[in-house]
């Protein structure tokens, strides 16, 4: 045995463990959020049961989807408020998302397994997705439209419910291309009179000039104030006749609930359809999940504006740091004398990729937002003050700082690249008489293109993934607005953005039910994790080849 | 390219050059000359532009931080003599209002005269509800803030009154209008019911609650007495009733003196200061039955008193010039006691007067030979001592934004000065040093930035923060250090170079994992989960190794037929089934290990016997940013070892050492530089990382290294306090200073990484 442990065969094992405790952990973190994030959308049974209550005997009827179920001992569940009987020392608890929270006060409640009865999952519940209170789940009585009542035992009741959920969404569109669309331009053109009202003041135009813009600005207000009655009552037809069908429901507790189909954004009844069925639903979840805005304080609905501002950011910030990080690569490695004050340059731009992202952030806040912003408001903006334009936090500021923060990736990757070339091809350009930046910009440069892409995805991963300094230059939980619409200048680098990253930390940790966001926050990061995996494997795959390539070229 | 083409061809065909003439070639020549120039200079200043850009980062934090350092300076504006004042008047107050424009003086003769201060007019005159054949005989003054003035006369009685301001804007210009209010009535009341004239008062008006005031004065007849005012409106007519409820308090010891008299803001205490340099604290919480508690003796004669603002500390000035801060101190028996807290920069002549500023704990001293010095409470700093007069000061008034200030000579010359004193709070020491803040029994370390509270003493102790930053970095490299460096060992010298192609990249994508999603599933799901499976956890901790020692034994006795059959360097292969079934083990049987040995639950039991527990702790942070910083250790150390030449290692088992010891002895002396850069690369990414301390703690600042307990770091401090602050303000400033620490620190340890592993590569390549 001591021969053994001398021999080292044990230390070997042991350093082969942490190997596979990582690798272990790796592929477990990935699978956790795959199977979580993937598994958020899958439509769920919706279980029927009754729970026996041990103080009164008193039966109720629990209806809902199970999230999970795990074994506690006894003591955590009496800790709980549990009753459990003595000399159980384990029991299994069972946690229920019952939703209906605006009847019931709290979607989720937990209930040991001892007290359930057997589950069983009718076919006839059907599960509503609202637009405000979170999911409802209940038996349909019966479905009235125009007045209409249509029973459950109506061969077209299926067929109408979902035809009414199709009316009333898209009303919604409509509803929402003219909030957004019409009633936004209107506003927008007051506020722009406003600020051409304000920008005269603050020149000091008087007399004559003054009075007869005066008039312009009464006139074209009357004219949008107008223009605004009539689309706000349009509005109001829409609302009305959205509002025309309801759903009659019965909850788990006998009582009964009229739904409004204004309120309704999906009825499925998940007990009673096939799988491919539940395959056509998924698609349509992931792809809803994908395309459509947040709902109910980010916990519901899709993240589109986050997928957007994410990628905006990230185009936004790679058109400022390529050129630059790339030029500052072929100053160091080409142009600058190779010597002490070079290398403590280069060590030191190396370094900063290690310098923490926060501080970043906070030197983004300070000298970008306040004094950069702070000025161009007051040089350009005055008209808007104090509301400030620049003078906040917004796309641009962000984009800047994660371009900083990004720099020194490209510049390592890019002179990684230009090292690599071999002397004799710049020297064969050289020979032929070409000037320096002939051989730079005609042979060493394209050459070299690969790392740059290289250099420019790592800081494309780098940045998307980066949300500590966002915090502070840009990102907010609910943007009104993409920073890209069909509104001159079509791209609006002061406004706020949301961010993946972002909508995580924000949804996780800053929401006020935060049971019901987790799946939402697992579906979201694996989007980010699919994201950054791909690029950082592009970034691999580029690298890989470029050194194939010059392995080849070089011999 | 076609120049030099057509110059080898020209010999042969003579007759007409394909050349371009002469001036073309030059003129092309050059503009290639001037493209290249163009490039040179280009590129030059692009990178000269962006390192700028990133010493910017350096230079700006730095300059943001800088005035948290600098003291105060004091300008002087104007003088002139105080308008209107008479010969036999003297004046007992001085103050400066809201916004600078207008002073304000009460005379001993129970005139309030307000004065503007850029020209010297006098812009209202009032005169106190003093009886006719009484007199004025003391003075006193409550709170700053709230303005309150009494007068003591010569038949026991007292008159209040409070001075306040009307703004209006005629045409836009500000105009201020000084009145006075009188929220205890006109009419004088009685303090002493003997009649007796008052010749040193105390007073002070209690916000809390309904408005009361405290008087307290020292009659002619030695006593002390004091009273407690309410009023009542009567909902019918309107009319204020004053209700007095009146005690003597215990006589002074015989002999004393006193010379001034402070009341707290909750009435609770009152402190008299005394000619032989003694303070007596009473205590009149219950006025039925005022306890004298304590006397303390200062040293010299108390010349100047008054409390900070919130009315807990005492601020008093001696006739040698000394300063110090003094306040009440619970000890353990629930007793209150007057304890000296700090001193100040001393004097070199008697102080004279004194105010305390209006939102901080700073105050302004005048001496008896002409300084002005500007102290601040918390950081014990004296941030100006300034001569601006030949006489002594006898008036000095701040106003309550801090930048102009008023003082008064004896010959009543008032000099206006404009005052720069913006980060008074922050001192070296008391950023790093403990600090004995406003009601604590002791001296301690504690960030506290802000509260609801106007008089709220703000607590900037970076300490705490500091001590959060190393705990979570601390634990993280206990986790991430074996694992990192013991898997790049492994892949680096004994894995076969088909699975490390695929191990590496896997581990090494994991580095660009965003670091919010790890904070989350800390938060969300790791921190949980450890809670209600502490025995899995820890027997994990502990077995894990165990086991795969254990493995290793066995895999002695497999049959060698079958051990040949799996070659060399998938140890680690062969280990992750158990790895996966040890931990499902320790996780199912984790119920049954707390229900036999912690009654159930084992987060109980900690609780039970004494160890706090919190469920966002150091233990989770640990796990969750060791998980980050895996990848980078892993694969720089994996560099370096993999990179060490192989004819050393393949010397070292040729002569007969084994695997393990040429790893031993040769690989890891070679190497270890390699592993020391990994290692402060790992804790520079350590101590920076802020999402995943943000959401896997509680963020609450504790001064331990109690893994259950969590902790606030310099950066998450930064990610919550940063959008919150005032732009340019104190805190927003101490924010800009941690950063730069952050900054500093992990650039240091990037810098010595780096160093060392280039003089790494150096070596590898002359071996």
């Amino acid at each position: 045995m001591k021969a053994w442990f001398r021999s080292g065969t044990p230390w070997i094992w042991l350093t082969g463990g942490a190997l596979a405790l990582s690798l272990v952990m790796v592929i477990g973190l990935l699978s956790l959020i795959a199977v979580r994030g993937f598994g958020h959308f899958w439509p769920s049974l919706v279980a029927e049961t009754v729970v026996t209550n041990h103080d009164t005997g008193e039966q109720t009827l629990v209806l809902g989807e199970i999230t999970r179920t795990e074994q506690v001992p006894a003591a955590v569940a009496r800790d709980a408020g549990q009753f459990v009987p003595e000399g159980i020392e384990l029991v299994e608890r069972v946690l229920f998302k019952r939703g209906n929270r605006d009847q019931f006060g709290q979607d989720f409640v937990w209930h040991l397994g001892l007290t359930l009865d057997e589950m069983s999952f009718p076919p006839e519940v059907l599960a509503i997705e609202r637009r405000e209170w979170g999911n409802f789940y209940g038996y349909p009585i019966y479905l009235e439209i125009d007045g209409e009542r249509i029973e459950t035992d109506d061969p077209r009741f299926r067929d109408l419910t979902q035809a009414a959920v199709d009316r009333s969404l898209d009303y919604r569109q409509r509803i929402r291309r003219i909030e957004r669309t019409d009633i936004g331009r209107t506003s927008r053109e007051l506020e722009n009179i406003r600020l051409e009202e304000r920008g005269m003041q603050l020149r000091g135009v008087t007399g004559p000039d003054l009075e007869e813009a005066q008039e312009r600005f009464a006139r074209q207000r009357a004219l949008l104030e107008a223009e605004f009655l009539e689309l706000r009552s349009e509005l109001d037809a829409l609302y009305a006749s959205q509002r025309r069908d309801l759903l009659h429901m019965r909850m788990s507790d006998e009582r009964e609930l009229t739904i409004g189909f204004d309120n309704i954004v999906r009825v499925t009844s998940p007990n009673d359809i096939t799988v491919l069925a539940k395959i056509v639903e998924y698609f349509d979840r992931v792809g809803e999940f994908l395309t459509e805005g947040p709902r109910e304080a980010n916990t519901e609905g899709g993240i589109f504006p986050a997928i957007f501002g994410t990628v905006t950011m990230v185009l936004v910030m790679s058109i400022m740091v390529t050129p630059f990080g790339v030029l500052a690569a072929i100053y160091l490695r080409e142009y600058a004398k190779q010597g002490t004050v070079t290398r403590i340059i280069r060590v030191s731009v190396y370094n900063l990729a290690g310098v923490p992202s926060i501080v970043f952030g906070v030197f983004g806040l300070g000298f970008f937002v306040y004094f950069l912003g702070g000025n161009i408001d007051q040089l350009f903006y005055q008209a808007a003050l104090p509301s400030p334009t620049f003078g906040t936090p917004g796309l641009f500021w962000a984009s800047l700082t994660l371009a900083l923060l990004t720099l020194p990736v490209v510049i390592v990757s890019t002179e990684e690249g230009l090292a690599r070339i071999p002397t004799t091809i710049r020297q064969g350009s050289l020979a032929l008489g070409a000037t320096k930046s002939e051989t730079l910009w005609k042979v060493v440069v394209p050459l070299a293109t690969p790392a740059m892409m290289t250099g420019l995805i790592l800081a494309i991963a780098r940045a998307a993934g980066e949300v500590a300094p966002l915090m502070l230059v840009g990102v907010v939980k609910l943007a009104p607005t993409l920073p890209i619409d069909g509104e001159f200048p079509f791209i609006h680098l002061e406004r706020k953005i949301m961010h993946l990253g972002f909508h995580i930390y924000d949804v996780g940790f800053q929401s006020p039910n935060v049971e019901a966001a987790r799946p939402l926050v697992y579906a979201t990061a694996l989007t980010l994790v699919l994201l950054i995996i791909v690029l950082n494997l592009t970034a691999i795959a580029i690298r890989n080849r470029l050194r194939e390539k010059y392995r080849s070229d070089s011999d | 390219m076609t120049e030099s083409l057509s110059a080898q061809e020209s010999p042969s065909k003579r007759p007409e050059s394909l050349l371009p003439d002469s001036k073309t070639r030059a003129k092309r020549r050059s503009r290639r000359k001037l493209r290249d120039r163009i490039s040179f200079w280009g590129v030059s200043a692009a990178g000269f532009g962006v390192v700028f850009s990133l010493a910017l980062i350096f230079i700006y934090l730095f300059y943001e931080v800088i005035p948290v350092f600098k003291g105060a300076t004091l300008d002087e504006q104007r003088r002139f003599s105080l308008p209107a004042i008479e010969q036999n008047q003297q004046v007992e107050r001085l103050w400066l209002e809201r916004y600078q424009e207008l002073g304000v003086y009460y005379t001993n003769d129970a005139q309030v005269r307000f004065f503007e201060v850029d020209t010297g007019a006098i812009r209202s005159e009032f005169e106190l509800n003093v009886p006719e054949g009484v007199s004025a005989t003391s003075f006193a003054n409550g709170e700053d803030i709230g303005r309150f003035v009494a007068y003591g006369l010569s038949d026991g009685q007292i008159v209040s009154a409070r001075h306040a301001y009307d703004l209006s804007f005629p045409d836009d210009r500000r105009f201020i209008q000084p009145k006075m209010e009188f929220p205890f009535g006109e009419d004088p009341i009685i303090l002493d019911e003997d009649g007796q004239p008052i010749q040193i008062l105390g007073v002070q008006a209690s916000t809390r609650g309904t408005p009361r005031m405290g008087v307290a004065g020292y009659t002619r007849d030695e006593r002390l007495v004091m009273a407690v005012l309410a009023t009542q409106t009567n909902m019918m007519t309107g009319a204020v009733t004053v209700q007095a409820n009146r005690a003597t308090l215990p006589a002074l010891p015989s002999g004393t003196n006193p010379t001034s008299i402070l009341i707290d803001k909750n009435l609770r205490s009152v402190f008299v200061a005394d000619e032989q340099g003694r303070v007596h604290y009473f205590d009149v919480s219950n006025l039925n039955s005022p306890r004298l508690v304590q006397t303390v003796s200062v040293g010299s004669p108390i010349t100047a008193m008054d409390f900070l603002v919130g009315s807990v500390s005492i601020i008093i000035g001696t006739e040698s010039g000394e300063l110090s801060q003094w306040f009440l101190v619970r000890d353990d028996q629930n007793q209150y006691t007057l304890e000296k807290v700090r001193e100040f920069t001393a004097h070199s002549a008697a102080i004279t007067s004194l105010t305390p500023e209006y939102t901080r704990k700073g105050f302004l001293v005048g001496d008896a030979s002409g300084v002005v010095g500007i102290h601040y409470g918390t950081s014990a700093r004296t941030l100006l001592q300034k001569s601006v007069q030949s006489e002594p000061i006898t008036g000095i008034a701040v106003s309550q934004i801090n930048q102009r200030v008023l003082t008064l000579s004896a010959s009543n010359e008032v000099a206006a000065f404009e005052l720069w004193n913006r980060h008074p709070q922050i001192s070296f020491r008391a950023l790093w040093n403990k600090v004995w803040y406003e009601g604590r029994s002791s001296p301690e370390y504690i960030w506290q930035s802000s509260s609801a509270s106007d008089e709220f003493e703000s607590k900037f102790s970076l300490i705490p923060l500091t001590v959060g930053t190393l705990k979570a970095a601390f634990f993280a490299m206990l986790f991430a250090m074996p694992l990192g460096l013991l898997g790049a060992i492994y892949t680096a010298y004994f894995l076969t170079p088909k699975l490390r192609g695929v191990v590496k990249p896997t581990i090494e994508i994991m580095e660009a994992l965003p670091t919010v999603i790890l904070g989350f599933l800390a938060g969300l799901w790791l921190a949980p989960f450890m809670e209600n499976h502490l025995p899995a956890v820890f027997s994990i901790l502990v077995g894990m190794p165990l086991i795969m020692i254990g493995v290793a034994a066995l895999w002695g006795y497999v049959p060698k037929g079958l051990r040949n059959q799996i070659p060399i360097g998938w140890e680690a292969v062969i280990l992750i089934p158990f790895i996966l079934f040890f931990g499902w083990l320790c996780v199912t049987l984790s119920p049954f290990v707390e229900i036999a040995f912690f009654d159930g639950s084992m987060r109980q039991w900690l609780t039970d016997v004494g160890i706090t527990y919190d469920q966002r702790n150091a233990m989770v942070v640990g796990v969750a940013m060791g998980f980050a910083v895996i990848p980078t250790i892993y694969s720089i150390a994996e560099d370096a070892v993999f990179n060490v030449p192989k004819h050393l290692t393949q010397g070292s088992l040729a002569l007969g050492a084994t695997a393990w010891q040429t790893v031993v002895g040769v690989v890891l002396p070679t190497a270890s530089p390699g592993l020391f850069s990994a290692v402060m690369i790992g804790f520079g990414r350590a101590i920076g990382e802020t999402m995943i301390v943000l959401m896997a703690t509680g963020n609450s600042p504790i001064v331990n290294f109690n893994i259950f307990e969590g902790m606030r770091t310099l950066s998450a401090n930064i990610a919550v306090e940063l959008p919150e602050t005032a732009v340019g303000g104190t805190h927003f400033r101490i924010l800009f200073l941690a950063a730069l620490v952050l900054f500093i620190v992990t650039f240091i340890f990037n810098t010595i990484a780096e160093v060392v592993r280039q003089r790494l590569r150096l070596r590898y390549s002359s071996l």
